[in-house]
């Protein structure tokens, strides 16, 4: 029947005089076809001779003769070393300990090498301290292959030869000392002993020389309140493992706080041991991973964590101190809080990242009282030994022109400070000026010199990370380009003609071993000395303390002063942090870390303004999500003391109302790819070295793109994903209540998942040979992401980009999703949804349970291949290219694939990444497979995945396999812990344990029957080889 | 670059061929020499054994010194000859000399400190446990006269003669069998001449046969006879067409020229080298490992000349030029004997190509299987120029695994395995396959 109807083509044509629509009538396309563009060159159309029928003729015989020479095998060349190092055999890896020492990052760690190159960073099981690598050192490994290195020496950018560097500075030093003007050495934190040594070695040659230590991020407010107490200008190190109740003001100890290093210390009591686990309590404004681990969380402005420590003080450790009142649910926590620490007494610990003298002076009086057992106080930190007031001081004798030459190493001060244009200011003034670094940055290229240093593979050295206990740094590497690093230079300078080697050498022999073999300490990495020696020089950046350094504290003086000196400001209150990814953003030209994705955010490639949902309403400024699912956001500027910087918006479920958080780290505009060129320099904000700043913000439109790999942030009530539990039920109920196997109906009978009965297929016999169980227990882990990168670098996995990130096709094989809980609690989570009932309320409660709480309980689970028993994906292969093997691991032939993606549907658990695009020798991805010294880092014993493949968790086949082939050689049998994984070999805190079920000695066994194992959607039925261990939450209160 | 194929069957029986005769006129050729040497010495009025003098030689002196070359000590052809001639030095200075070396230039012996000098300060190991009949026997070897060249051309005539006898035999019977059947057509056309002519003296009509249809028509007017050729041509085409594009990329036989000759069967076959003297990482690592030129100058320093037997393609001369090449690489200074520091790595052409994303283990193979290199890489020994002897498929690989038996003698590692899984499969020994060795992950990963 055919009738008159009318096809609307818009809106537009209700309006009868439209001129739109009388536009779009005449014509078919809306945009002119760019015709002229290839048609308007008449010339060159003219005057060429090839016609249409030609073209196609040199087609059609250019793609034979491709198609026919295809057929051909390449030749490949293969060439042996003339002389083949001893200690390399072609295809076997070599690992050299060495110590990570770029003055944000100091740890011990193996060095994997493949015929002579780096590949990945391992942890070094025997250094005693810092031997753990997080995710920055781990990727660390790819900054040596960086294409943007200072490949030589330079002066104002000509190529010069070392030779004319030694002789042109060496005779600039011995003029400007002539004229007693300053010479200054402006470096990042060394903790070196044998450095320290040379500078004082240099200062008696040249006299006048200031060695002033500069860290990005500073840490200056504790260094200060311990040199006063201690009299030794460190920082309070503390043994977390030995705290059973601990109390955090602000203090991301999970992070960078205090150098890192703390979270394998926490963990170990974070898993409940005979019914007990530490009991952690934060009082923070940033959402922190600290805080995500907390057992408890109090979200508050900064100026009320002053006050909150000030009462905290005076709970504990007594003394009237007055301060303002805090709203009731923190007072109530400040005072529970207190009551805990008391109770616990020296199993207490009180820890706090307010950069404040007066505050961390509170927090080192509390943990004396209390008296705390994880308060080391023979072996304080030696990794930060900054001053801000050395600093703000030289910036200042620059623009006097009092500085005749500085000496830069490992700074970029350019970048790194607020009054960066004061420095350029004065940095003309200097006479002479040498950047020591590894990039033509923000200041190298500001000097007269920049001196091509060394990557740390690439490096000697010694650092002191703590009092006593010491770590060589060796060269894993020959130099790949004409670099020399600072020390070398000073010997250079001080006309020493030693090496730097020989000089640790001989500096070892003679203060630090006593007796012990050097050879000996450099195989381990690491040396712990029975006398701690003496430091050394601190003298110049003590004066400037000292000089204005308040007077010795009578007990209570300190929290009286500190609650004195909160004032309270009607604006917001900035607190600027670093994230576990780039940190102070050394590494910021490192794809890897730009593709790491935060956390708690689940963003990568951009830093961003965190504030809380209520804020943020109150400003107008939203997150929304567009057609794909990708996350954007408002800008919104904020001004701190007249700078005014514009950053994309995050709304942070946590984020204490009235407060906001930016990441320091990003916005770097020298030295490295367009691509990396991401977010704002969050240092321009960071004014007088303090992390808090007051600020003004207002919106300012735009839309800004994320790349979020999470879009979705709670679990709506589906706790069997994450389980968790509180400790009291978990110490005083059967498992059944807190850890039930999930049932279904077999003939109305309700019958546990785990049945044979309810299966759809029939079991294989794995009881013979290996059986692979990979186990991550929710408790102890931090969310701190080294097995990300630590798997990245096992296993070639490609960086894909911002833009595809947008897309949802990161190619992570790892992933360590985040939850946050919409009520109080998860608990609450799951009764909610359990009460809904009819339609009415679905509906809007689903809706609400969408949206995080404003202070959630946050929940971190890493998900990677759970290696199926009964694999979904394999039985969906059109080609048979996922395959189970005996040992339960999931096996994934690339070169069988055809791409069909069945298997990534049909995966309940969603661990499995196609390769769009070829992420390798591809212009269009520019991060490191596209460069032969990017390439270089590529593991040779992981296929590089091409186009149109599939890819997953091999639960690190290659790895196993190397055991079973050595223990085979060897004619042995395999001892528990000798198989890993990378993530589980990275894993600091003890939460992933892989191994051998079969043996039934195993540590993996043995977690298989713990009471508190679940498998990831046991309900499905895919009997995974991956266990979870039920998370368990401290929720005693005093 | 293109691969070069050889007929490698015609090569390998030619070359068995050659070997024998020339191992023939080689043993003739040594037999005259003893005889030869069994008269100088007789003659000589020098006494000693040089056969057991070569032997002695060859055991104690020969890492240092040569008859003809200076290496690390002098050339020592005729030395007692030049001492007495030059330097008026007799054989007792000579037993005191290999005896103890530094103790005669310690006790100030002009001769012997001038000696010591000219070789920067290298004292000659001293020899206590040599007698003096021993000294007599190496010097006896050393008084022999240079041999000549071995006559080359012997063994190639003989290896001719026998080709071009092989050939004409088999030309003469052809050529007769061509021959017969020309004459018998001949005759069958006369024949049928002949007849013809008698029919039509005889006025006899032979009669034409033109009706009927030829046979290729009446094929094309059957259908199913046509059909069934297009079906039997579609599947003789599919099945060349098939086989055609599975053997792309298949290298099987791929024999490309080298940078260096390098020839096996000197190496390997000849002089019986172990194959992991020089792939040593085959032991230990994935790789076999191409030797790094310092482990053939661990032997060539010493060799720098090639002795063994040649044939017109490969000389003496060929030979030699190989190794200087490897001396050029190496940066070995022959005339100095020291090394120049001005390397030059080789390129090899690499043979065995394995494509990424398969993982092979030498190792597993080699050291835990005990598999002989032989069984994958064929008979290198007789390879002059080294070749890909299997095809390296998948299926080749799969094949081995499937019929193959684990050694799991002697290996603590397989003890509960092996018993476990025999139990379970009901057999004594388990193949590779058995074992778990055709899961696709534990080789493609």
């Amino acid at each position: 029947m055919s009738s008159n109807k009318k096809y609307w083509k818009s809106v537009e044509e209700l309006n009868e005089n439209s001129s739109i629509v009388e536009t779009l009538k005449q014509n078919e396309f809306v945009n002119e076809i760019p015709t002229d563009e290839f048609l308007g060159d008449k010339e060159t159309l003219e005057e060429t001779s090839t016609t249409r029928r030609d073209f196609l003729k040199y087609v059609g015989f250019s793609t034979a003769a491709a198609s026919l020479a295809a057929c051909e095998g390449p030749v490949k060349k293969a060439i042996p070393y003339v002389v083949q190092p001893t200690e390399i055999i072609p295809g076997v890896a070599n690992y050299y300990a060495t110590t990570i020492a770029d003055g944000f990052d100091f740890a011990s760690v193996l060095v994997k090498t493949r015929e002579g190159r780096p590949i990945k960073i391992e942890n070094n099981a025997l250094a005693v301290t810092n031997g753990n690598a997080n995710a920055r050192v781990n990727a660390s490994v790819l900054g040596l292959y960086d294409s943007l290195r200072v490949q030589g020496p330079s002066k104002k950018g000509e190529s010069i030869s070392w030779e004319t560097f030694n002789s042109e500075t060496t005779q600039a030093l011995t003029t400007i000392a002539a004229e007693n003007k300053d010479i200054v050495l402006l470096t990042q934190t060394f903790a070196s002993p044998s450095t320290s040594k040379l500078i004082s070695e240099f200062k008696e040659k040249y006299g006048n020389v200031r060695h002033v230590v500069y860290d990005s991020v500073s840490e200056s407010a504790s260094l200060d309140a311990y040199q006063a107490k201690y009299n030794e200008r460190a920082l309070a190190n503390y043994d977390f493992s030995k705290a059973m109740t601990i109390v955090s003001v602000g203090a991301d100890f999970l992070g960078d706080w205090q150098g890192g290093g703390f979270d394998s210390g926490y963990s170990k009591n974070r898993v409940p041991d005979h019914g007990k686990m530490s009991r952690h309590i934060q009082f923070e404004s940033n959402m922190s991973l600290t805080g995500a681990n907390a057992d408890k969380r109090v979200p508050l402005t900064p100026s009320q964590q002053k006050t909150a420590l000030a009462k905290l003080y005076s709970q504990v450790v007594g003394g009237s101190v007055s301060t303002q009142d805090l709203p009731a649910h923190i007072e109530d926590a400040i005072s529970k809080a207190a009551s805990q620490l008391k109770k616990a007494g020296s199993n207490g610990l009180v820890v706090t990242g307010i950069q404040d003298v007066n505050a961390q002076t509170v927090a080192l009086e509390i943990n004396e009282a209390l008296n705390s057992k994880a308060f080391d106080k023979a072996a304080p930190i030696k990794i930060r030994q900054g001053s801000d007031k050395a600093v703000a001081k030289l910036v200042a004798d620059m623009k006097a022109g009092t500085v005749g030459a500085i000496i830069m190493s490992g700074v970029n001060p350019m970048y790194t400070l607020s009054n960066a244009s004061d420095f350029a200011e004065g940095l003309k003034k200097v006479d002479l000026s040498v950047t020591f670094s590894l990039k033509a940055d923000e200041t190298a290229v500001l000097t007269d010199y920049i001196a091509a240093a060394p990557h740390y593979l690439e490096s000697w050295g010694d650092v002191e990370i703590k009092k006593g206990h010491y770590a060589l740094t060796q060269p894993t590497i020959r130099p790949l380009f004409d670099t020399r690093q600072f020390q070398d230079a000073l010997l250079t300078w001080t006309e020493n003609d030693a090496s730097y080697h020989d000089y640790i050498k001989e500096a070892w022999g003679t203060t630090i071993l006593g007796g012990s073999s050097f050879n000996k300490a450099l195989h381990d990495g690491t040396f712990v000395g029975a006398i701690a020696t003496e430091t050394e020089d601190t003298t110049t950046t003590t004066e400037v303390v000292e000089s204005d350094e308040t007077e010795e504290t009578p007990s209570g003086n300190a929290a009286r002063a500190l609650a004195a000196s909160v004032k309270s400001d009607s604006g917001f209150e900035l607190t600027l942090y670093t994230k576990i990814g780039m940190g102070d953003g050394q590494q910021a030209n490192n794809p890897w870390l730009q593709e790491f994705p935060d956390p708690l955010t689940r963003t990568s490639w951009d830093n961003y303004l965190t504030i809380s949902k209520v804020d943020a309403d109150a400003l107008g400024l939203v997150n929304t999500h567009v057609a794909t699912g990708a996350l954007n956001s408002n800008y919104a500027n904020v001004t701190a003391n007249g700078t005014t910087i514009k950053v994309p918006v995050m709304i942070q479920p946590g984020q204490a109302k009235g407060s906001v958080g930016l990441a320091f780290g990003y916005g770097k505009t020298l030295g490295l790819k367009e691509e990396m060129q991401t977010g704002v320099n969050a240092y321009a904000l960071y004014q007088d070295f303090n992390n808090v700043q007051s600020v003004t913000i207002e919106s300012a439109g735009g839309e800004h793109e994320f790349a979020s790999v999470q879009l979705h942030n709670t679990l709506m009530g589906r706790g069997d994903i994450v389980k968790e539990t509180t400790l009291e039920i978990f110490n005083t109920k059967d498992k059944k209540h807190w850890n039930a196997i999930p049932v279904v109906s077999l003939n109305h009978v309700e019958t546990p998942v785990t049945s044979p009965d309810v299966d759809l297929w029939d079991e294989f016999d794995r009881s013979i040979g290996h059986h692979f169980n990979l186990s991550v227990d929710l408790n102890a882990c931090t969310g701190c992401g080294a097995c990300v990168i630590a798997c990245h670098a096992e296993n070639n996995v490609p960086v894909v980009g911002k833009e595809e990130v947008r897309r949802s096709r990161d190619m992570h094989w790892l992933r360590i999703d985040r939850y946050y809980s919409s009520e109080e609690s998860f608990d609450g989570d799951n009764d909610k949804k359990d009460n809904i009932s009819g339609l009415g309320s679905s509906l809007s409660e689903f809706g609400e349970m969408e949206n995080a709480s404003a202070n959630p309980q946050v929940a971190f689970q890493p998900v990677m291949c759970q290696h199926c028993n009964h694999a979904p994906c394999e039985t969906v292969c059109p080609v048979a290219a996922t395959s189970h093997g005996r040992q339960g691991q999931n096996h994934m032939a690339y070169n069988r694939c055809v791409g069909t993606r069945y298997c990534a549907n049909n995966c309940p658990y969603k661990v499995r990444r196609f390769n769009w695009f070829l992420y390798n020798g591809n212009d269009e991805f520019d991060y490191y497979m596209n460069d032969d010294l990017g390439r270089m880092v590529l593991n040779p014993d992981v296929v590089v995945r091409s186009r149109g493949v599939m890819e997953k968790c091999s639960m690190c086949i290659q790895m196993t396999q190397k055991t079973i082939l050595d223990a085979k050689r060897d004619g042995r049998e395999i001892k528990d812990g000798d198989f890993q994984t990378a993530c589980s070999a990275a894993c600091s805190s003890g939460a992933m344990v892989f191994g051998d079920i079969n043996d039934k000695s195993s540590k993996v066994a043995k977690l298989k029957e713990d009471n508190r194992m679940y498998h990831l959607l046991e309900s499905v039925g895919t009997k995974p080889n991956v266990q979870y261990q039920t998370k368990v939450r401290n929720t005693t209160e005093a | 670059m293109k691969k070069s194929y050889q007929s490698l069957e015609v090569n390998l029986t030619n070359n068995m061929i050659q070997v024998i005769y020339r191992k023939l006129t080689s043993n003739i050729l040594h037999f005259g020499f003893v005889i030869l040497l069994t008269f100088t010495t007789s003659l000589s009025a020098q006494e000693g054994d040089s056969a057991k003098g070569k032997s002695l030689f060859n055991a104690n002196c020969a890492a240092c010194h040569t008859l003809d070359k200076k290496m690390t000590g002098p050339a020592l052809r005729n030395v007692e000859q030049r001492l007495a001639d030059d330097e008026g030095l007799d054989r007792e200075w000579l037993y005191a000399w290999v005896k103890n070396s530094a103790g005669m230039i310690k006790s100030g012996d002009a001769y012997a400190n001038k000696i010591y000098n000219e070789y920067s300060g290298a004292a000659m190991t001293a020899f206590p446990q040599l007698s003096n009949e021993d000294i007599d026997n190496i010097l006896a070897y050393t008084a022999e006269e240079k041999k000549a060249p071995v006559p080359v051309p012997g063994g190639a005539v003989a290896t001719q003669t026998t080709e071009t006898t092989g050939g004409i035999s088999n030309e003469i019977i052809l050529g007769a069998l061509a021959i017969l059947f020309i004459l018998l057509a001949a005759g069958l056309f006369l024949v049928n001449k002949t007849l013809r002519r008698f029919a039509s003296a005889q006025g006899i009509e032979v009669e034409e046969d033109s009706k009927r249809t030829p046979l290729w028509k009446a094929f094309v007017k059957n259908q199913f006879l046509m059909l069934v050729t297009a079906i039997f041509f579609l599947l003789a085409s599919a099945y060349f067409v098939f086989g055609y594009f599975m053997q792309i990329g298949i290298d099987q036989g791929y024999q490309p020229v080298q940078e260096i000759h390098f020839s096996h069967k000197i190496h390997a076959g000849d002089n019986k080298v172990d194959c992991k003297y020089c792939h040593s990482s085959a032991r230990t690592s994935k790789t076999s490992g191409i030797p790094s030129l310092n482990v053939c100058m661990n032997c060539h320093k010493s060799i720098y000349e090639y002795n063994g037997e040649t044939t017109p393609e490969y000389s003496k001369e060929f030979y030699d030029g190989e190794i200087k090449k490897l001396y050029a690489a190496a940066g070995w200074d022959d005339a100095e004997q020291k090394y120049t520091g001005d390397s030059q790595p080789v390129k090899w052409t690499r043979i065995h190509n394995l494509p990424d994303f398969v993982y092979f283990n030498h190792s597993q193979h080699v050291t835990v299987a005990g598999v002989e290199c032989q069984t994958c890489h064929g008979p290198v020994e007789e390879m002059e120029i080294m070749y890909q002897h299997a095809p390296l498929t998948m299926g080749w690989c799969i094949e081995c695994h499937r019929t193959t038996n684990v050694n799991v003698k002697d290996n603590a590692y397989y003890t509960k395995i092996h018993e476990e899984l025999s139990k379970k499969y009901g057999v004594d020994k388990l193949t590779v396959a058995q074992m778990g060795g055709l899961e696709c992950g534990k080789c493609h990963y």
